[in-house]
Order: structure tokens, then C-alpha cells, then sequence
């Protein structure tokens, strides 16, 4: 007899294990279906002359050109600002884990970090463009860099702390017992056990910056040319697809789906970047 | 001298390490008052940017006037604010239930081969920009709303006032929550997930093997021990979703009214400020408007923040004392 396959626990069991199951096909499903449309919607519109020219003279209206430019210029505002942000992180995140861990001090500002993770992308580039008028300091790479870099350090030092954290206590032991000081042991211990996280939290910044729009908006400015120094307007990928996309002209709309294709193939790649390394690095340091 | 060692006595041969230590550690110590500094920064200069209008206007006025006029300097800014609520709201109905369950799917029923298809794939979505979505909602939701909802929402009869609407376009509330819902749920679905798969699983085989099936074991043993993280897995993917600029941006419409229906179109705070920062300059006080708007946004991100700490510390007394 399986009589007590129908209690109503059993049934309740079912239609549990039946909505998770419908859920899960949802999501799974809408998430496909927004790689399904970059991909469909990018590839075609995708060629050489998108990816290796700047914009020409009536580009927006369909003409020729490509987005080099917006290209070059998202991967210099990410790159700057994510060694601008490692440059603070990366200390930061030694000095909570290795001083001061439990202290007072040490909670204020794991609080405040958590507190900037929050604050929108938007809010940043207000305040950053504030700044800049104050001190006369026009739309450049320059002030996007800062402003990506204040924005990537939450997000750095949290990822990072939350790495360092997991690092056995016996290593630093260990190394404070043989007379290293703490200093030492953050830079020659701590930082080696915990390359591939630092790794990791790197590339995760970085994915985040190069996908920023509403930061750069007005602090790096828009331009048809690649910069060429600190001081220059710099053009960005997340803005050139919005601009391509608010025009009336499919042709353009088009080139904003290739553009979006583009910036969706470069987070791939810092994504898949970041497990390969973590992966290779992580074979060389001991768990 | 055959051995190699310093002739110096040991304390000077110690002295530069310590004296590195403590340089090192005071270096440290500066650094970490740069994000302090950053948020009160941050505030300040909004605070300081937003007086001018202060000056002019009453706080009640601003924050619960409805008219947006900057060039007869009437700076209402509750349709905005109930269009963020309105939005992020929508966007956490959508995005909560199937992403808490998914997760459970995920960590408690799934087998191996799924659950290491699905983290790489969540990774990569938690890591796709906005904008993209904002290219998703706009190529698929918004065609979508606008052939399928609304033909749908005009047939209903009277008593559904929430599906009313005189918006003829699929760019409105409803495809902006989509998109939020969307960008949100491989964040929520990946904490959860992380939280769930923490419980040691020795805490399930007590009790299954008291006779729970296990969705029993689900509902009273895990997710009552796990409430406060996936409480802070829904609160992220809020803050989230309440600050989104350029995805909503895309999607909803953007038109200065007080929303009454999921299909009206809106315009939230983050969009205010995106769209206008341009031509801010030529209107007397228009600078310091958008400057309140950042504001009242931050504020919105600081109260959830705090509200959340507080809610989550009584959650984990109430977890503490379960066990």
C-alpha cells in the first residue's frame, strides 16, 4: 500500500517542487532570452568597420564610421579608474583584516563601504560633476577615471575583504610566530594567499565599471575622437549604445545592438578572464 | 667573518622593521578614512548644492508638490519620487518570488550538473551593464506590453483600476519593472543560493530523518534559520534596482505625471537627473533641483540601509534564539 504518498504533506510537497520548477524555467528563461537578443540582434549588424573606425561625419544619421572611439574610450575610463581603485582597495582591505579586525573602527567602515555599495551610479557622477564645477574642471577621462574609481572602491574592498576573511588564521599565525611583523605578513603572506581573490575582485570591478553609464554621463563627457590625454573628452560604450538607440534611424539602432554585442563580448571576456586565472593562480598557493 | 650576519646589534637590526610596522599601519589607518570621508563628502556637497532651493521653497512643497515646472520655478518632486516607488515596488513583486525559489531549487533539489550550468551563467548576468537590459526591455518587453498587455488591460471591465490606463505605448511602469525584475534576480538568486548551501548538511538529515519531506524541512528548518541572509539578498537587489538609471531610463517613458496604473508611463529620480543635466545651467535653480533630486535618492538609499540594519539585527536575535 502507498497509501501515505497522498497525506497532504506529500501533496503540498508536489505543488512546492511544481512551482520551483516553473520559477526556475522563468528565470532561466528571460535571462536566455537577453543573451538570445544581443546575440541575434548584434551579430548581424557586427563588422569590421564597427569595431576599427571612429565615427565620420554623419555617423548618427547612417553613414559610415564605427566606435572605436566610444571602444578605446570605455576601456580607458575602466582601466583607470580600476587601478585608481586597487590603489586604495587593495590597503584598505590588508589593514581591516590584519590591525584591526574586531575593532570599533574596523566596523564604522565595513558599515560605510556597505553604505557606498548602495549609493547609485547616478548619485556618484552628480556629486563627482559637482566637484568638477567647483574647481573648473570641464567633462575629461580624467574625471571619469575618479569617478569610476569611487564608485569600483566599495565594490573592490568588499569583495576583497570578504576573500582575506576566508584565509586560514593559522597562516598569519604562523607567520607573526616566527617574528614577522604585521606588516610583513599582509604583504608577503596575506597578499599571496589571497592573489587569485584579489584577482577576482579586480576583473569584478572592473566588469562594472566598463558597464557604467549614468556615472560618466557628465563627468567623462562624449566625443567622436579617441582621447588622447587626461584632459580630453572620452566617449563610452554603455553611452554610445543609449545615444545609437535613442535616434529615429534603424540604421543606427542597429549599430546600437552591435555596440551592445561588443560591450556584452568584453564583460564575457573579463568574466571568463577572472575564473582562468583564479583557477591557474589558485594551483599555486596551499588550502 | 665567515657567517654572513650583520654586525649591527640587534635592536638596530630590528628597528627598521618595526619602525615600518608602525609607518605602515598609520599609512593604512589614513587610507581607510577615505571612504568615511567619500560619504560625508558625498552628502555634504548635495546638502550644501540643494540650499538654494531650500531657500526659495518649503520642504513640504518640494517633496509633495506635483508640479514640475522649472521655468516658472515650481519644483514638485513627489511624481518622480512615487515613480521610484512605483517602479522598484513593481520590480520586487515581480523579482522576489521566483528568484527566492529558484534558489531553493537550485541548492536543495537540483542536481550537480545544473547547479555548476547555473552559477557561471548567474555570474555573467550579475555582471551584464544595465544598458544592455535596458537594449533587452526595449528589442522584447516593451513590443510585448504594448501588443499583448495592453489589448489585454482595455478588454478588462471596470475594477481593476491598477491595469487602467490612457498610455497607448508599451513604454511605461509595468516594462520598466520588467527589466529591474530582470537585472535583479541573478543577484538575489546567488546570495540566496550562497546562503542556502552554507547550512551545514547534517541540520537537513535531522530532519529528514525525522519523517519531514523536504519541502517541510524547507520551509521550517531552512529558511527560518536563513531569513536574515536572504532578507539582505532581497534588500541588495533593492537598493539596486532603486538607484537604476540608464535600464529604466530606456523603458519608462518618461512623462511628469503622478502614475495611478502599472501601464502608465513615469519618470523616476535617477532618469530626472540623467535626462536633464545638460541644459541645467540656463534655468535659475535648475542645477540645485536636480542636485535635490540626487539628494532625496541618497536619502531613500540611506534610509533602506538603516531600516534593513535595523530589521536584520532583530532577525538574527530571533534566529539566535530559535536555536
Amino acid at each position: 500500500m502507498r497509501s501515505w504518498r497522498f497525506k497532504p504533506r506529500h501533496i503540498t510537497e508536489t505543488i512546492a517542487k511544481f512551482f520551483m520548477l516553473l520559477s526556475f524555467l522563468v528565470v532561466a528563461v528571460s535571462l536566455l532570452s537577453i543573451l538570445w537578443t544581443v546575440l541575434s540582434k548584434g551579430l548581424p549588424a557586427l563588422s569590421w568597420e564597427m569595431i576599427s573606425q571612429t565615427p565620420k561625419g554623419g555617423y548618427y544619421l547612417g553613414k559610415e564610421g564605427g566606435i572605436l572611439n566610444a571602444i578605446l574610450g570605455s576601456l580607458f575610463l575602466a582601466g583607470g579608474g580600476t587601478l585608481v581603485a586597487l590603489v586604495v582597495s587593495l590597503p584598505i582591505a590588508l589593514f581591516l583584516e590584519t590591525y584591526v579586525m574586531k575593532t570599533r573602527w574596523a566596523r564604522y567602515v565595513r558599515l560605510t563601504m556597505d553604505i557606498l555599495w548602495g549609493i547609485p551610479s547616478i548619485v556618484y557622477g552628480a556629486f563627482a560633476f559637482t566637484l568638477m564645477l567647483a574647481i573648473g574642471m570641464r567633462a575629461s577621462l580624467l574625471g571619469g577615471i575618479i569617478v569610476l574609481a569611487l564608485l569600483e572602491i566599495p565594490i573592490m574592498t568588499r569583495a576583497m575583504d570578504e576573500v582575506i576573511r576566508l584565509m586560514p588564521e593559522e597562516l598569519s599565525q604562523a607567520s607573526l610566530a616566527v617574528g614577522a611583523s604585521k606588516l610583513e605578513t599582509a604583504l608577503k603572506v596575506t597578499v599571496r594567499q589571497m592573489l587569485p581573490g584579489i584577482v577576482t575582485a579586480t576583473l569584478l570591478a572592473f566588469g562594472r565599471g566598463i558597464g557604467d553609464a549614468a556615472s560618466v554621463l557628465y563627468t567623462a563627457g562624449y566625443t567622436d575622437r579617441i582621447p588622447t590625454s587626461l584632459s580630453s573628452p572620452t566617449a563610452s560604450l554603455p553611452l554610445a549604445i543609449f545615444f545609437q538607440l535613442g535616434t529615429p534611424y534603424p540604421e543606427v539602432q542597429q549599430r546600437a545592438y552591435a555596440s551592445a554585442l561588443i560591450l556584452t563580448l568584453i564583460v564575457l571576456i573579463v568574466s571568463l578572464g577572472s575564473r582562468l586565472v583564479s583557477a591557474r593562480l589558485g594551483r599555486f598557493i596551499n588550502r | 667573518m665567515t657567517t654572513g650576519l650583520p654586525s649591527l646589534p640587534l635592536g638596530q637590526r630590528l628597528f627598521p622593521r618595526r619602525k615600518h610596522d608602525s609607518t605602515g599601519s598609520k599609512v593604512l589607518l589614513v587610507l581607510t578614512v577615505i571612504p568615511v570621508l567619500l560619504l560625508l563628502a558625498i552628502t555634504l556637497a548635495l546638502v550644501i548644492k540643494s540650499i538654494p532651493l531650500l531657500r526659495d521653497h518649503s520642504l513640504g512643497s518640494l517633496l509633495l508638490g506635483t508640479e514640475w515646472k522649472p521655468m516658472k520655478g515650481l519644483f514638485g518632486f513627489l511624481p518622480f519620487i512615487n515613480s521610484t516607488i512605483w517602479v522598484t515596488v513593481l520590480a520586487l513583486i515581480i523579482a522576489v518570488p521566483p528568484s527566492i525559489l529558484t534558489a531553493i531549487y537550485l541548492a536543495e533539489y537540483a542536481g550537480k550538473t545544473l547547479r555548476s550550468v547555473m552559477k557561471p551563467i548567474l555570474d555573467l548576468l550579475a555582471a551584464i551593464p544595465s544598458v544592455i537590459y535596458g537594449v533587452w526591455g526595449m528589442v522584447v518587453i516593451v513590443p510585448w506590453v504594448q501588443s499583448r498587455v495592453l489589448p489585454f488591460a482595455s478588454r478588462l471591465p471596470e475594477g481593476f483600476p491598477l491595469l487602467k490606463t490612457s498610455n497607448p505605448t508599451g513604454f511605461g511602469i509595468l516594462s520598466g519593472s520588467i527589466v529591474l525584475a530582470v537585472m535583479v534576480t541573478p543577484f538575489i538568486i546567488a546570495v540566496t543560493n550562497e546562503v542556502l548551501t552554507a547550512v551545514p548538511q547534517g541540520i537537513r538529515h535531522a530532519s529528514l530523518a525525522v519523517g519531514a519531506t523536504r519541502f517541510q524541512t524547507i520551509t521550517r528548518v531552512l529558511v527560518p534559520s536563513t531569513l536574515p541572509g536572504i532578507f539582505a539578498s532581497v534588500v541588495l537587489g533593492f537598493s539596486r534596482a532603486l538607484g537604476e538609471t540608464m535600464a529604466v531610463l530606456i523603458v519608462v517613458g518618461n512623462v511628469v505625471q503622478m502614475p495611478s496604473s502599472i501601464l502608465d508611463a513615469a519618470y523616476p529620480l535617477p532618469a530626472l537627473i540623467a535626462n536633464n543635466y545638460g541644459e541645467m545651467m540656463s534655468i535659475p535653480q535648475y542645477d540645485s533641483a536636480l542636485m535635490g533630486a540626487a539628494l532625496i535618492l541618497l536619502v531613500m538609499v540611506l534610509i533602506l540601509n538603516i531600516a534593513s540594519t535595523l530589521i536584520l539585527r532583530r532577525l538574527m536575535g530571533r534566529v539566535r534564539r530559535a536555536w
